[in-house]
């Protein structure tokens, strides 16, 4: 038995050497006769997606893989995607990367050196894209991240991009918001070991002060495991705000909410996107979470004629309203769909080249424009807990 | 001065939870001599349980619980962890009773991985957060500007009524006598015709029933239930023992309501020097009086 599993791992280690070894054969371009209406025939262009498609993320990754199916049957329809007078059949190969680093720098080494991407859609965590991004850096392959919403994310190199807006965005978007709102006075609660809940602070205190706002009062907290907020909310309370905001994890609002409610605080709460999940309404109780506000990639709500078509067309094809991850993750295949209509040589550099300087594409989240520092300018929705715990949309704020 | 009392509520409402956590480590400590470190973890079990027993409760009556139904709950969900626990010692510390105290340490590290993961791995516990249902009536009572809810007086009460009645079995009844001479010296108790092995189970029954009892009402208080909340307040509820005197009870007690002021009121001045104040508390102790407040300093016998 012991002789078999030995021979069995020499024949595991020759095999997996010769495949790394293989040396990756890009398809050759093959330019076939113009076809009846002038159009020709270019090579295959394989796009990878990269999601958690098993273990704890695999919900996102369902409806990442989902999001851009949506968009390869449109392209199969149409038989490829039409650049210039050539139309390139597009191919899709989705990888799984099961939410952790290592397998993602796995399946990306996988896309560029196997299978010759063009792109890469995908992951949609900082965390995964920071472990992978530098492999397809240094092959000069195009990256874009779907929710990596982290500023180092896009700071790897200039072939990585997102599709998603940073944290800051978020702190501005959510003073915006309670601003328009006619809140004039603010109090923050926030993780002080958080860099998500610190930066989204941070930059609700600079936008909200400087539209005219007050901010009456900041309390800390050291960290997740606290869960007694009573003394922070107490001093909360005491400064009476028109409104708390409250940029934490979605383990630690409901508590907060909560505890809030029960030593009589009854301001409005804003919150960042980490709000986004269904268990928040449950564990505060939807008599505590009511009329908070939250900002969010997306809402399958938003009036935008492109939003409504997409929110249509998601419903058609899986009878379910997409999500943010669906949502960010059709927008990140776009923008290298748009990029290569861009290009100026269909290849992984002329995508690069033309996805730094992409311009106004209308997407379901609204306009987009990529900016000097790789990130899109975009807009946020606005989200508020009805009475039964359901999100609805209040507004879009653009940047 | 109403900040003051307001502020000692919610210290009083934490210590409990400590102390009674807190008891636990120190009776396992005094009888067997080891550190439990998986004891923090009786706690998420018990919590999680009542979250299950009441979901079940509620479903056949599907009103609110009455107070039988919550007594029942609490009863079962205590006896449970109890079990639990007598099972955990049977197995993982009980082979390990004659090997240095090191192995049995480490053992207890293990268990409570095992604990922590063994539930969220299973697909009805997962690892998210679930609310844990009201069991006590929300009543606000409002004495001259001082808040105080019944779920904290009713807490405070249970859990000063769990003390009182463990403080007098240990010392007034002969089962305590029993307790109290395998803590002193385990050999000559069972010369004296003492089961060791009935007393030690029980000591675990004991302290993780109380374990449960303060994952109930800590969850009353924090109503949100994960399987990796007892590791956290675990380490918390250690210092309370060490800082009361590890091995004493009424130094549990005392260690668990210090810890829990301390650490109100210190996050009242700054929210990292409340993070930090029990580890300078416990230092200060370690460097001062290391046998802690009420422990008397026995001498290893080598």
């Amino acid at each position: 038995m012991k002789k078999v599993s030995q021979v069995l791992l020499v024949v595991l280690v020759i095999a997996v050497f010769i495949t790394a070894c293989s040396p990756s054969v890009p398809a050759a371009p093959v330019e076939s006769e113009p076809q009846a209406n002038g159009e020709k025939v270019g090579e295959t262009l394989r796009i990878g997606v990269v999601s958690p498609m098993s273990g704890p993320g695999a919900t996102a990754g369902k409806y990442i893989v989902n999001g851009v199916k949506l968009l390869e049957e449109k392209l199969k329809t149409e038989g490829g995607l039409l650049v210039g007078d050539t139309r390139y059949p597009i191919e899709f190969l989705y990888e799984d990367n099961e939410a952790k680093e290592e397998t993602t720098t796995n399946v990306y080494q996988k896309l560029i050196n196997q299978d010759n991407v063009i792109a890469i859609v995908g992951p949609d965590m900082s965390k995964a894209i920071l472990a992978a991004g530098p492999i397809a850096q240094s092959a000069g392959v195009v990256a874009v991240g779907t929710f990596t919403t982290n500023e180092a994310v896009t700071q790897v190199g200039d072939y990585i991009f997102r599709a998603c807006f940073i944290d800051p965005f978020q702190g501005k978007a959510a003073a915006t918001y309670a601003w328009d709102a006619g809140f004039k006075t603010a109090a923050v609660i926030y993780n002080n070991a958080d860099a998500y809940s610190k930066g989204l602070y941070e930059n609700f205190e600079l936008a909200f002060t400087e539209l005219g706002g007050e901010i009456v009062e900041v309390q800390a907290y050291s960290g997740s495991d606290i869960k007694d907020y009573n003394v922070q909310l107490t001093k909360i309370k005491a400064a009476n705000p028109d409104v708390v905001f409250i940029p934490n994890m979605f383990t630690e609002i409901p508590l907060q909410v909560r505890q809030a409610r029960e030593l009589g605080i009854t301001a409005k709460f804003v919150g960042g996107d980490s709000m986004d999940a269904p268990e928040v309404a449950q564990l505060a109780g939807f008599e505590n979470i009511e009329g908070t506000a939250y900002v969010s990639a997306f809402s399958p709500d938003n009036p935008d004629p492109v939003a409504q078509e997409f929110v249509k067309a998601f419903n058609d094809a899986y009878g379910m309203n997409p999500n943010s991850n669906a949502v960010l993750a059709y927008e990140a295949a776009m923008m290298i769909l748009e990029s290569i209509k861009n290009a100026a040589t269909v290849d992984r550099k002329g995508v690069r080249d033309a996805m730094a300087s992409l311009k106004d594409l209308h997407l379901p989240s609204g306009t987009i424009t990529v900016g000097p520092d790789r990130n899109p300018i975009k807009g946020a929705a606005i989200l508020m807990y009805n009475s039964e715990g359901v999100p609805e949309f209040v507004v879009n704020v653009n940047p | 001065m109403t900040t003051f009392f307001q502020l000692l509520i919610y210290g009083l409402q934490l210590g409990s939870v400590y102390a009674l956590l807190a008891l636990g480590y120190t009776m396992v400590y005094g009888i067997v001599g080891m550190i439990n470190f998986a004891h923090g973890d009786f706690l998420m079990i018990g919590a999680l349980s009542t979250v299950f027993l009441a979901m079940a409760f509620m479903n056949t009556s599907s009103a609110a619980l009455s107070a039988i139904q919550v007594i029942t709950i609490i009863l079962i969900a205590m006896i449970g962890t109890g079990l639990i626990g007598v099972l955990v010692e049977a197995i993982a510390y009980k082979p390990l009773r004659d090997r240095p105290r090191m192995t049995a340490l480490i053992t207890a590290v293990g268990v409570s991985m095992f604990l922590q993961n063994f539930p969220r791995a299973l697909p009805f516990i997962g690892p998210n957060p679930r609310p844990f249902p009201r069991l006590f009536p929300l009543v606000q009572l409002n004495l001259g500007g001082v808040t105080i809810t019944s779920t904290q007086l009713i807490m405070l009460g249970l859990s000063i009524i769990l003390m009182v009645i463990l403080y007098f079995i240990v010392n007034k009844t002969p089962l305590g006598a029993q307790m109290r001479a395998v803590s002193m010296d385990k050999d000559a108790a069972l010369l004296m015709g003492i089961n060791i092995n009935v007393i030690i189970s029980l000591t675990f029954f004991i302290g993780a029933a109380l374990a449960s009892s303060s994952g109930i009402f800590y969850a009353s208080i924090y109503p949100q239930v994960d399987v990796y909340m007892g590791s956290w307040l675990g380490t918390k509820s250690f210092i309370a023992a060490v800082l009361g005197g590890i091995g004493d009870i009424r130094g549990a007690m005392l260690g668990g309501f210090i810890l829990g002021i301390s650490e109100i009121f210190a996050t009242s001045i700054n929210s990292n020097l409340g993070y930090m104040i029990g580890f300078i508390v416990l230092i200060l102790i370690l460097l001062f009086k290391p046998a802690g407040l009420l422990g008397k300093f026995s001498i290893e016998k080598v």
